[in-house]
């Protein structure tokens, strides 16, 4: 048959590509969990008002985001565990190396994304919005608490949003590590039963799907909270 | 270190070239190169399409853009790798799979940064054209387009850099760009994966971090222009 729906629907073969689904989805949130305070930390080093956190911010971003996903994948899983300590690198290596090395690779690239977003978040509030709360009285933590990052995360909510449909995208990068995920066991599936057409199929639909569900998310947030301007 | 550079660097650069095909970081840029300049005039058909006033015609490219953007570059690379030779019947090589889903790719992100740059045009622009009696094709090439794509320019470096990022992922189909020679070394060599590795995210830092501050140089010789300007 042409298009056999039948392996899609159960057996080894399903198994295994849902298997890849749910490894896709975790690897997404866990990194998510990771790269969001990461990137918000970085933000916030980038706008202060001291050289140095800024300049250690500058850089980080710098060299995190022009060096490409599979190289950073290469390096964490290939590289990084020869300079761990002996009893540290066999912790690693008991534990899912794959993964644990995907989620590293996939934070920090997510993060410095996440973090430029946050920036033009803060940047977009008008800086007298700041001198506005201090001469009210507020303290400088309130005023950054209570004033400017409401309005700054509100703004930073959309395009953090489609940062996250990248890391979604990202996340089949890690299939080069020998992370099963959903590109991962799609390929497993096609050299097992050469019924490539049913697998990508399967993948095609299930990225489209999660990225499509993420980005209508953004544009609802955007309907019922619109940036307000000054 | 310097010692692995001495003994590799002219694999790293170009692969077995000239006993075999060329590779390494020659390859890299060539084909991004060829990418963007090949996906350019596509992408500008297809960003006036995005704006034209007639439904037919910018709603089936709003939902190719939504659905190239929603799925992974890595996919598509999968799909067209697999089943290229069989509709076509001709074995196509790594290069040329890559070469084609690039352009693919390309010219999406290209056709956003068009109607991004035609929709950001005052309205009048168009307007005038058209009321000094350029019809709709001659108003755009001889008034909006080349206003467009000036400001554009910046972006359209920045695609360059996402271009070489991604020329990585060829790497999964055994293309022989830099990162798969990269590999190839630290086989070879077995005991330097730090070196091997850092040697090649240093290589696409200095690349893209190189391109993305020309990005911004023009961007600001363009704000400065325009602000004389006005």
């Amino acid at each position: 048959m042409f298009f056999d729906p039948t392996i899609l629907q159960s057996g080894q073969y399903h198994d295994w590509l849902v298997q890849g689904l749910v490894l896709s989805i975790q690897l997404t949130i866990v990194s998510f969990a990771f790269a969001l305070p990461f990137g918000a930390l970085l933000a916030v080093m980038r706008t202060s008002s001291f050289a140095l956190p800024r300049a250690i911010g500058a850089t980080l971003v710098e060299a995190i985001r022009n060096v490409p996903l599979l190289a950073h994948l290469l390096f964490w899983y290939f590289a990084f565990p020869e300079l761990l300590p002996e009893s540290l690198r066999e912790v690693l290596y008991a534990n899912n190396p794959e993964v644990v090395c995907a989620v590293i690779a996939l934070s920090l690239y997510a993060g410095v994304h996440m973090a430029e977003d946050i920036r033009s978040g803060i940047r977009a509030v008008p800086a007298t919005q700041l001198e506005a709360a201090r001469s009210l009285g507020l303290g400088r933590v309130a005023a950054v608490r209570l004033v400017l990052l409401p309005q700054a995360l509100r703004a930073s909510v959309p395009p953090l949003l489609s940062q996250t449909v990248n890391l979604w995208k990202d996340s089949s990068v890690a299939t080069v590590i020998g992370a099963a995920e959903l590109m991962y066991q799609a390929a497993r599936v096609e050299t097992a039963s050469f019924r490539s057409l049913e697998a990508f199929t399967f993948a095609t639909l299930a990225y489209l799907t999660v990225s499509l569900l993420i980005s209508a998310a953004a544009h609802l947030f955007q309907r019922r909270y619109p940036v307000r301007t000054a | 270190m310097l010692e692995l550079i001495d003994t590799y660097w002219l694999y790293f650069l170009v692969g077995q070239y000239p006993e075999g095909p060329l590779g390494g970081l020659a390859l890299t840029v060539l084909l991004s190169g060829a990418a963007l300049v090949l996906a350019l005039p596509l992408g500008l058909l297809l960003g006036i399409a995005r704006v034209s006033p007639y439904r037919a015609i910018s709603l089936p490219v709003a939902a190719l853009v939504q659905v190239v953007r929603a799925v992974p570059l890595l996919l598509v690379l999968f799909w067209v790798y697999f089943f290229l030779p069989a509709l076509t019947g001709v074995k196509t090589s790594q290069a040329s799979t890559m070469l084609i889903v690039l352009v693919v790719f390309d010219s999406i992100y290209l056709a956003e940064i068009v109607a991004a740059g035609i929709r950001a045009l005052p309205k009048g622009q168009l307007e005038s054209a058209r009321s000094l009696g350029l019809g709709y094709g001659a108003a755009l090439r001889h008034v909006v387009l080349p206003q467009t794509l000036r400001h554009g320019l910046p972006s359209i470096v920045n695609q360059l850099v996402s271009t070489i990022k991604a020329t990585s992922l060829g790497y999964i189909i055994g293309l022989s760009e830099v990162s798969f020679i990269a590999t190839q070394i630290n086989t070879l060599v077995f005991t330097q994966a730090v070196e091997v590795y850092l040697i090649l995210a240093l290589t696409y830092f200095i690349l893209c971090f190189g391109l993305s501050r020309l990005a911004f140089l023009l961007e600001r010789r363009l704000q400065r222009r325009s602000a004389q300007a006005s």
